[in-house]
């Protein structure tokens, strides 16, 4: 018997049609409500468990009362097993947090969850990589990787977890956006974290070009491909992300993931630093800088390392950044630019071009960088 | 086309009245519409030459039969021709099955429709793996020479070394297939053989071997017919170096010869023509690799490995590919390696020609083709001034030396063409020692009038 | 399922035979087949044969091969023929990038010839004239076709004449003394991907173009990964989207300009033979696939061909040897100066060679430049009515036109369904039709490539794409129906969780039985 959490952020997405840029918080809330907005999620995970009625027999879903997954998943005709309830009148990230904390105690095989990306970093904060989680998307804000790409392709992949047709699993970003400056129009995203997610088995390639490697041995290959190009007379700033971590794991050296390092002659000379800290260690040096983009948009800069400023960007110099990416990333683009957004319009128009984006060892892509307008 | 005003058989839709109605469902005016994308200064405007179609298919089999009837076949002559392309004989259920449409044109169906696919060539794995005695064995590459080659490419990136050092009895037209592969990201380096046996000498090995060597690859039988018997001592002083010890060998001598994986192979290759398979000028070829059910070993195969599962119907046999992830490759390789279309109807012929050996036909062929080739080495022995070359056990294939006749290997084929034979393979331009040696084949489509014949014939012309 | 004479699809089920693995098929004592014993005479001169095997060489346990009577040998592998959809039984144009076309059974029955079968890559010159007459003329054809000079036929496949055309390169910049600094291929995302994983095999770093928006390699990016380290561009045209780069010209006058040779992947030549060809697009090397663009079948994944032709500078570099004629005679050329060697035993797959001489033969000119153009009119008429199905897009349409093929996209259905492109792709199995998807990375969301070539009529175009509106249309009424098919295929839902597993995978029956237990095989309900 497969075992499947149920989490519904019951005012994710309520702000949306408000011209709220998201309800994280009660305050946000009530505003919405005052606005006349109407809660969505429950709806679209419903779409989402339409999938999964098939499996009824062979499963066990638990979930907590109400909007929270209780009723959605009665309204498909499902019979959930409640192990909790949320706050009344309104639930909260607590709620979300000590639901996700309680499923994961309970070994779901798949911890579903309906919302957006505030969501996403209550189901992070709870739980981290110890369980194998998916997004329905419900909220305003979709940034984080670990959504589907709609609420039936949720339904659709949960099913396949569950019947095990899938098995594998990978790790996605989760990303946050400051909401305060986010409803002034100012988008200041940061990467807050890795979520554990399916990964569809590849579809056979009817035998032809070559057996593809799985991810972790393609952000291998690109880690061995940055150490082989590394030289001592420089110092090298690692941004965030798991590729660029996958370096550091290869040079044997702590890393902060969702941080810029510092490394000198194979040595860690900053962790997670500031902007301030960049720049002071970099003042009297030759500096590189590698970078991998963020989240499924293909940010380069701008979401999720704004320590890397306008003006460390003008220190390294920008024939000195080296970009790499895994093939499947830049293929999710489907053709669009890397974007930079560093807050600064002459910047990113100076960092607009192509570039030779490591791909693998000895491999690369020539892909174009372009600002955000 | 002869009359080109009649509709091609292959291309219906040249009728013009579908045509014109396709083109007004596209919505353009004419054919060159759909062409307008390539620039003009890119059109070929002129004819190519061409001649017409011979769109009768009566004419045309009349056509190509006239051309390929200037082809005088083995059937016709008697042929002592091997070296990588053998005479043997084809079982008629062979041709039948792979004569069948749904193999000959099916493709890249999933395990669902492809089933059958799948199926017959996992058998074919599987009936492969229990002549070579090893758990794996892939589907069918290109040829031996693709083999050795990716066999020599697992080995580099298994070790982590550059060096193949190559017996330097092997083919040569093998050694330059895998020279245009490994080149320049494994350095070939080649071994030398005892004068006398044509063995691989162990302590001459010992001193070529450092922390570079990632494989010594032989053959074995070796090109020139004969068997090594050192193969469980090479393999010790190879793994004590921490190398690979890879070894060709035609399958078809494995119902009495032991398997390579018996005598401490690491990685097996070869070719599956001599299985089923027929000569087609040396265009029927299909390689194998197979190698222990090690992950090390399994994670380095670029080819396709097709396995066997379970399916939600209990009891039903299920296909797929196995580790079709193959991760190593994108880590360590200088350079990775492909997969394509390559030779898989050969394996499913090679799958049916063993199905229907079994373990006593395979051993009576062997014990056939042993003791014919036997009877033609002593009779040839017994011409004056010719001698069997080297002195070991041979399979299928020996060295004739003819250096002391003072004819030329040249003279002598071409004397014996005159009689409807064709002698065995000049040896002298592809190895120095070889002046004047011949590498002669017999399989069991050899009869012993053939061989008579030869003998013969040769007392003749050396006269 | 009621038969609805109406609808063109067909209330399809494939043969079912629940075949036994042929081992379970296996009783001690039945025979396949005999080998007949020696005559005594040479018994009695040499003895057993056997006994003289050196000791260390000596198989000690006989291979536990099966031991089967002949018709039951014979129907296990008819039956396990019958459990696939073969080209000459489907519609078989959802194989893009493949060109699936009509294999002509004539071809067949000549290659079939015992003067084609039984004869030896070794054999005196004058007993194979025949052979070397079809290789000649073989290569004459090609010439006329791609305006190029010269052309082996050795290579066994497309991905095989890469590497073979790495091998040039590599020599050629090597001949410079250059091998060591030119040391980057640059290719394109929508090239075949052996483009790029044939060339790193000679040790070449890959740098791939990505597409502009409008699915175009991108001039731009080209300039920008151009380099004196450049050793040169492999490209596909039309690209497998399906789409002409009219820019070709300037591709490969940037690559000239900077020392870098011009292949050109022509697996997808059969839109533009007589159109458009290699020389005129300035390229130094391409090569065709024979089993694909010149009708010989595709054989299960080969037997293959693939012929490298090169322009008169590049053609005395090609594999070893070449075919010439005299005037009298036809001869293996080994006089090629710089050869980069051998690309494969002997000269090439001959079988495949010989069944694309027919049928050139039967084309002619006139009718190479038929197919070509009815093969883009099928692609154009498939593409406007694909386009039409709610759900299914091609990217990058634009207003342009496509060669042979297109890739298309599920991506609107997959949103609004949560049915992906595989999903559909085994739903299209229930109707007799083959679909797949594309190669990875998936560039195009939920794609799949439709080549249609000029086989198939109208008739059989419309009966496929009545399988694509059903099943887009099913993907939002019986969703269940599509995610759980195929429901009349060969077999039901596979179990994959072994296959990734090397403690369960098994790719012999031998390691099956290892791992799984004897019991585990005998266990059959």
């Amino acid at each position: 018997m497969k075992r499947l959490g149920l989490i519904v952020n019951p005012v994710a997405g309520m702000g949306g049609a408000v011209g709220l840029k998201g309800t994280d918080g009660p305050e946000a809330v009530i505003q919405a409500e005052r606005l006349g907005a109407v809660p969505r999620a429950g709806q679209r995970a419903e779409r989402a468990l339409t999938a999964l009625g098939p499996l009824e027999d062979s499963m066990t879903i638990l979930t907590y009362g109400g909007a929270m997954g209780e009723a959605p998943a009665k309204a498909c005709g499902l019979r959930p097993a409640v192990i909790g309830s949320g706050s009344t009148p309104r639930t909260n990230s607590e709620d979300t947090v000590s639901a996700a904390r309680q499923m994961a105690t309970e070994d779901v095989d798949l911890l579903l969850f309906a919302g957006g990306d505030g969501t996403a970093r209550d189901i992070y904060d709870a739980v981290k990589t110890s369980v194998t989680t998916l997004g329905i998307p419900a909220g305003v804000k979709i940034h984080s990787a670990v959504f589907a790409s709609s609420p039936a392709a949720a339904g659709r992949v949960a099913a396949s977890v569950l019947t095990g047709e899938i098995k594998r699993v990978q790790e996605a970003e989760v990303m946050d956006i400051n909401e305060d400056d986010y409803r002034r129009g100012i988008l200041s995203a940061i990467l807050y974290g890795y979520l554990r997610i399916p990964a569809a088995r590849r579809l056979l390639q009817g035998g032809k070009a070559a057996t593809s490697p799985d991810e972790r041995a393609v952000q291998a290959a690109i880690a061995a491909a940055l150490a082989e190009q590394m030289t001592n007379d420089r110092c090298y700033l690692v941004g965030p992300g798991t590729t660029c971590a996958a370096l550091m794991e290869l040079l044997g050296l702590d890393n902060s993931l969702l941080g810029v390092d510092m490394i000198c002659a194979g040595r860690l000379i900053g962790k997670d630093m500031s902007e301030r800290d960049i720049l002071e260690k970099t003042a009297d040096r030759r500096c590189h800088l590698i970078l991998t983009p963020v989240g499924g948009q293909g940010f380069l800069l701008g979401r999720g390392n704004q320590q890397i400023s306008p003006a460390v960007i003008r220190r390294v110099g920008k024939q000195n950044i080296t970009i790499a990416a895994t093939v499947e990333k830049l293929g999710s683009l489907g053709g669009r630019p890397l974007l930079v957004d560093t807050g600064d319009a002459d910047t990113d128009s100076s960092l607009c071009g192509h570039y030779r984006v490591i791909t693998g060892y000895r491999q690369t892509a020539v892909y174009r960088v372009s600002d955000s307008s | 086309m002869a009359g080109s005003e009649r509709i091609h058989p292959y291309i219906p839709n040249s009728v013009p009245e579908v045509k014109a109605r396709m083109l007004a469902e596209i919505g353009v005016d004419d054919m060159d519409t759909l062409y307008e994308d390539i620039p003009e200064k890119l059109r070929f405007r002129g004819k190519m030459n061409i001649p017409p179609g011979i769109t009768s298919e009566m004419e045309l089999r009349r056509h190509v039969e006239r051309v390929l009837s200037e082809n005088h076949t083995c059937e016709e002559n008697v042929s002592f021709l091997g070296g990588g392309c053998y005479q043997h004989y084809v079982p008629a259920v062979c041709d039948e099955i792979t004569g069948r449409a749904e193999f000959l044109t099916a493709y890249a169906g999933e395990p669902y429709e492809d089933h059958g696919r799948f199926q017959a060539l996992f058998e074919y794995q599987s009936l492969m793996g229990e002549l070579l005695e090893t758990d794996v064995v892939n589907v069918p590459t290109y040829d031996w020479g693709q083999a050795a080659s990716t066999a020599i490419r697992m080995a580099g990136r298994i070790t982590g070394r550059d060096v193949a050092l190559i017996a330097d009895t092997i083919s040569p037209d093998r050694l330059q297939v895998i020279r245009t592969y490994c080149e320049p990201v494994m350095r070939i380096e080649s071994v030398g053989h005892s004068p006398d046996t044509a063995a691989l000498e162990v302590d001459h090995l010992c001193g070529r071997l450092n922390d570079s060597v990632a494989v010594l690859y032989v053959e074995n039988p070796s090109y020139l017919g004969t068997v090594e018997e050192g193969g469980r001592k090479l393999a010790d002083t190879l793994h004590d170096n921490g190398s690979i010890f890879a070894v060709g060998v035609d399958p078809i001598s494995l119902g009495v010869l032991a398997p390579p994986s018996r005598y401490g192979a690491d990685i097996t290759c070869g070719d599956i023509q001599s299985l089923g398979n027929h000569m087609y000028f040396g265009g029927a070829l299909g390689g194998f690799i197979a190698t222990c059910d090690d992950e090390t070993f399994v994670m380095e195969y670029p080819s396709r490995l097709f396995g066997i599962c379970k399916t939600e119907r209990a009891g039903e046999w299920g296909f797929g590919d196995v580790a079709y992830g193959r991760t190593s490759f994108a880590v360590r390789e200088h350079g990775r390696e492909f997969v394509g279309t390559a030779a898989a109807l050969y394996g499913i012929s090679a799958a049916v020609y063993l199905s229907l050996m079994g373990p006593a036909g395979m051993r009576e062929l062997d014990q056939h083709i042993l003791q014919k080739s036997q009877y033609a080495m002593r009779c040839l022995s017994q011409l004056e001034h010719v001698r069997m070359r080297f002195d070991a056990f041979h399979f299928k294939e020996f060295v004739v030396d003819f250096s002391a006749t003072g004819k030329s290997v040249t003279d002598i084929n071409r004397a014996l063409l005159e009689h409807g034979i064709f002698g065995g393979r000049d040896l002298g331009d592809d190895f120095a020692d070889l002046e004047g040696c011949a590498l002669y084949a017999v399989t069991e489509v050899t009869t012993r009038q053939d061989i008579d014949r030869l003998v013969r014939t040769l007392t003749t012309i050396l006269a | 399922m009621e038969i609805q004479r109406g609808s063109k699809l067909r209330n399809f089920h494939q043969a079912k035979w629940d075949e036994e693995v042929i081992f379970e098929l296996s009783t001690p004592g039945e025979r396949g087949i005999h080998v007949p014993p020696v005559e005594p005479a040479i018994a009695d001169s040499v003895g057993d044969g056997v006994s003289q095997i050196p000791a260390s060489m000596q198989r000690e346990i006989p291979p536990a091969l099966p031991e089967v009577g002949q018709m039951r040998v014979l129907k296990h592998y008819l039956r396990l023929s019958q459990q696939n959809l073969g080209a000459d039984l489907n519609v078989d144009v959802g194989q893009g990038t493949c060109t699936i076309k009509y294999n002509p059974k004539i071809n067949e029955q000549i290659a079939a010839s015992p003067k084609a079968r039984d004869i030896h890559p070794l054999q005196d010159e004058s007993t194979v004239q025949g052979a070397l007459r079809v290789m000649y003329e073989v290569d004459q054809f090609l010439r006329e076709i791609s305006g190029m000079d010269r052309f082996s036929l050795q290579p066994s496949s497309g991905s095989h004449a890469i590497l073979t055309m790495a091998a040039i390169m590599h020599k050629y910049h090597q001949i410079r003394g250059e091998a060591n600094t030119r040391d980057e291929l640059i290719t394109t995302i929508f090239s075949h991907p052996s483009d790029a994983a044939a060339a790193a095999v000679k040790g070449y770093n890959i740098i791939t173009l990505y597409p502009d928006e409008q699915g175009m390699p991108d001039v731009e990016a080209l300039k920008a990964a151009i380099s004196e380290r450049t050793a040169g561009l492999f490209i596909t045209n039309p690209e497998d989207v399906g789409i002409f780069n009219p820019r070709i010209a300037e591709f490969t006058r940037t690559v000239h300009d900077a020392g870098g040779i011009c292949g050109y992947d022509q697996a997808n030549a059969n839109g533009i033979m007589g159109i458009t060809r290699a020389r005129d697009a300035d390229f130094d090397l391409c090569f065709f696939n024979m089993h694909k663009t010149f009708a010989a079948p595709h054989g299960c994944g080969g037997p293959a061909a693939g012929a490298v032709g090169a322009t008169e500078e590049m053609a005395a570099y090609l594999p070893v040897p070449l075919v010439g004629y005299d005037g009298e005679r036809y001869f293996l050329d080994y006089d090629v100066p710089q050869t980069i060697g051998k690309a494969r035993s002997f000269y090439g797959a001959f079988p495949v060679i010989l069944k694309s001489y027919a049928w050139i033969l039967s084309m002619g000119a006139e009718g190479l430049k038929e197919a070509a153009r009815v093969a883009v009119l099928n692609n154009n008429y498939l593409l406007k009515k694909i386009c039409e199905i709610d759900g299914a897009t091609s990217p990058y349409s634009g207003g342009k036109r496509r060669i042979e093929q297109v890739r298309y996209s599920w991506e609107e259905l997959y949103r609004a369904t949560g049915i992906d492109t595989h999903d559909v792709t085994l739903r299209m199995a229930d109707f007799g039709f083959h679909l797949w998807s594309s190669h990875h990375p998936f560039v195009v969301p939920q794609p799949f490539t439709i080549e249609p070539t000029e086989s198939y009529s109208k008739e059989e175009l419309d009966e496929y794409l009545d399988g694509l509106r059903h099943v887009a249309q099913e993907a939002r009424t019986e969703p269940e129906t599509v995610k759980r098919a195929p429901h009349n295929s060969v077999v039901h839902k596979i179990d994959e969780s072994s296959m990734d597993d090397p403690a369960k995978w098994a790719v012999t029956w031998r390691a099956y039985l290892k791992k799984h237990g004897e019991a585990a095989a005998s266990i059959r309900v």
